[in-house]
């Protein structure tokens, strides 16, 4: 007759340690998920989400807002213009961007620091 | 099994040493500068790395140093060119980046090495050749290139090839354009070394090296109605040996293995990859967490390996229903999530490598740390790049991080790890026990202590 543990028991306690490691980790995440609620009420419902994709599958979208815009042309109409502040990429209503605001688009003509 | 005759022996007793540090030493770090992929060739006698700024520099080993035999080789830059440039798409209003998202190597066939590298949207293909000699003596040509005038010669010669200064050319010979709507995160060339696939968020496109204005779409998960999607493609890759199968891994942690003999259109798998998981255990941060980053199969064709945000997972190719390793990379991070999902780090994408006889696995961490897990024992270690363990051939001390309670002496505490200091990327040279671990623009060489 062997002596070793039959497979079978050392199954089971793969099983009830992975179950046991499996709840402990659930209730960490949910003492989490509870902080980012408690900070976020408005947080989605859906785990992860859907809007999370489509801001993976939209980035480097760039919108060009006419109501913007022209909301911008009105008012800078007898005022002189404003020089950008610390946020180049949000224009919101009061600012018209400029070339010299946009980020620069050249690509990098310096040779890696790599090549030290 | 360990093959102790062939390649590097089982890692439980193995010290690793620096070796080299390439990249500024500043703190300021420009965004061009940030290391974006990292890639050693099929012998490992070249390394190549893609940065942000769409720059490749690629090193290559020098033989020995027989008066220095401790010193196994040393990387030197061998090419640097600017792979990719920033692109405006008018018609999509959308901004292109430059940044370097994979390199990859061609086997070589002849004396110049060939590398594809791809950026969010252009896959190219480089050659890189060195030349040696150059003409000397032309008939018609003076030796600065003026030409010469006719009536002035009198005699012929023969020019003859006389040895120049090694200079080495990179030239894309194609460019594989306008086959991805989404952003390219994978590319794998086929064990058949006639093709490879691209891989965007919903599309994976077969190409053929020599074919640029064709690709064929091989997978398409994109569903009709966008409301409907719930998951993305986040990595693919080409069996290393089989050509006709590749895996491809989704943010929701299952992987996909298909065949591509069994029909054109490839969107039905041939095997699902998928650890269960407790529904009553889900969380928000479940399904973020569980997105795999990285899928690298094994040498050996046999196994394949994921690393999703806490852990790396070995599968064996033939059970589905879960792996059959799972390493926990930083577990302690599970009860920080909520910050980390605020800071963004959450979603970091962190890969992974085997080293050349499937022994061990490694991957990066935060407060550039790395960890490497030694299958066969069971022996894992936490190991640290940086300029302060920078001194010539100075053996890594392991790390520890404390999780919580009492920290000793050494450690360091959760609190205190650094997350804009992260290793994303590593690589493993194929045959001897050499590393490349990059830290956010900074690249490290270490190598296994040779006695």
């Amino acid at each position: 007759m062997s002596s070793e543990t039959p497979e079978s028991d050392i199954q089971g306690d793969y099983e009830a340690e992975k179950q046991d490691s499996q709840e402990k980790n659930a209730s960490t995440m949910k003492v989490e998920e509870a902080k980012l609620k408690a900070k976020y009420p408005g947080l989605g419902q859906k785990p992860g989400g859907s809007d999370l994709l489509m801001k993976r599958l939209t980035r480097g979208q760039k919108y060009f807002d006419s109501g913007d815009y022209n909301m911008a042309k009105a008012k800078m109409k007898n005022k002189q213009l404003p020089t950008a502040g610390p946020v180049k990429n949000l224009v919101t209503g009061d600012h018209i961007p400029t070339p010299q605001d946009l980020p620069q688009r050249k690509s990098s003509l310096v040779t890696s620091k790599l090549v030290g | 099994t360990s093959d102790g005759a062939a390649g590097p022996g089982p890692g439980a007793d193995m010290q690793w040493c620096f070796s080299q540090v390439k990249g500024a030493i500043d703190d300021d770090v420009a965004e061009a500068d940030i290391i974006s992929t990292v890639e050693f060739n099929h012998t490992g006698e070249l390394l190549a790395t893609g940065d942000k700024g769409g720059r490749v520099v690629i090193f290559q080993q020098e033989i020995e140093n027989k008066n220095l035999p401790q010193f196994r080789s040393e990387y030197n830059v061998y090419s640097t060119f600017q792979s990719h440039e920033p692109e405006f798409d008018y018609l999509k209003s959308l901004e292109i980046e430059e940044k370097i998202n994979k390199i990859r190597w061609l086997p070589q066939k002849n004396a110049a090495q060939f590398l594809l590298s791809t950026n969010d949207k252009t896959i190219k293909l480089w050659k890189i050749s060195e030349r040696d000699k150059r003409p000397e003596g032309y008939n018609l040509k003076e030796e600065d290139g003026r030409y010469k005038d006719p009536n002035s010669i009198t005699a012929l010669r023969v020019p003859v090839l006389i040895p120049m200064d090694l200079m080495v050319e990179a030239s894309p010979r194609r460019v594989f354009s306008n086959a991805h709507t989404y952003h390219i995160n994978s590319i794998s060339v086929n064990s058949d070394n006639e093709t490879y696939l691209s891989a965007d968020d919903l599309r994976i496109n077969l190409w053929n090296l020599e074919i640029t204005d064709r690709s064929f779409n091989i997978v398409d998960i994109k569903p009709t109605n966008m409301e409907e999607l719930t998951e993305v493609i986040t990595a693919a890759e080409f069996h290393p040996l089989h050509c006709n199968t590749l895996v491809y891994s989704s943010s929701k942690g299952t992987i996909r293995l298909c065949d591509m003999r069994e029909s054109a259109l490839c969107d039905k798998h041939s095997k699902l990859f998928e650890e269960p998981e407790d529904p009553s255990n889900r969380s928000f941060f479940s399904e973020i967490i569980s997105s795999i980053s990285d899928v690298k199969f094994s040498h050996n064709g046999r196994y394949m390996m994921t690393r999703d945000y806490l852990s790396v997972k070995v599968w064996d190719l033939n059970m589905e229903n879960r792996p059959v390793e799972t390493y926990q990379v930083h577990e302690y991070l599970r009860s920080k999530l909520c910050s980390l999902y605020e800071n963004d780090c959450i979603f970091d994408k962190f890969e992974c490598c085997w080293n050349g006889n499937d022994s061990v696995v490694m991957t990066g961490s935060y407060n550039n740390f790395f960890r490497m897990f030694e299958r066969s024992q069971r022996r894992d270690v936490t190991l640290e790049a940086s300029r302060e363990n920078s001194k010539p051939l100075q053996v890594l001390k392991p790390r520890k991080v404390c999780a919580g309670g009492k920290r000793k002496k050494d450690e360091i505490s959760v609190d205190s790890l650094d997350f804009n200091k992260k290793i994303l990327h590593t690589a493993w040279h194929p045959q001897e026990n050499i590393i490349a671990v990059a830290t956010t623009n900074n690249l490290y060489i270490f190598q296994d202590k040779v006695n």
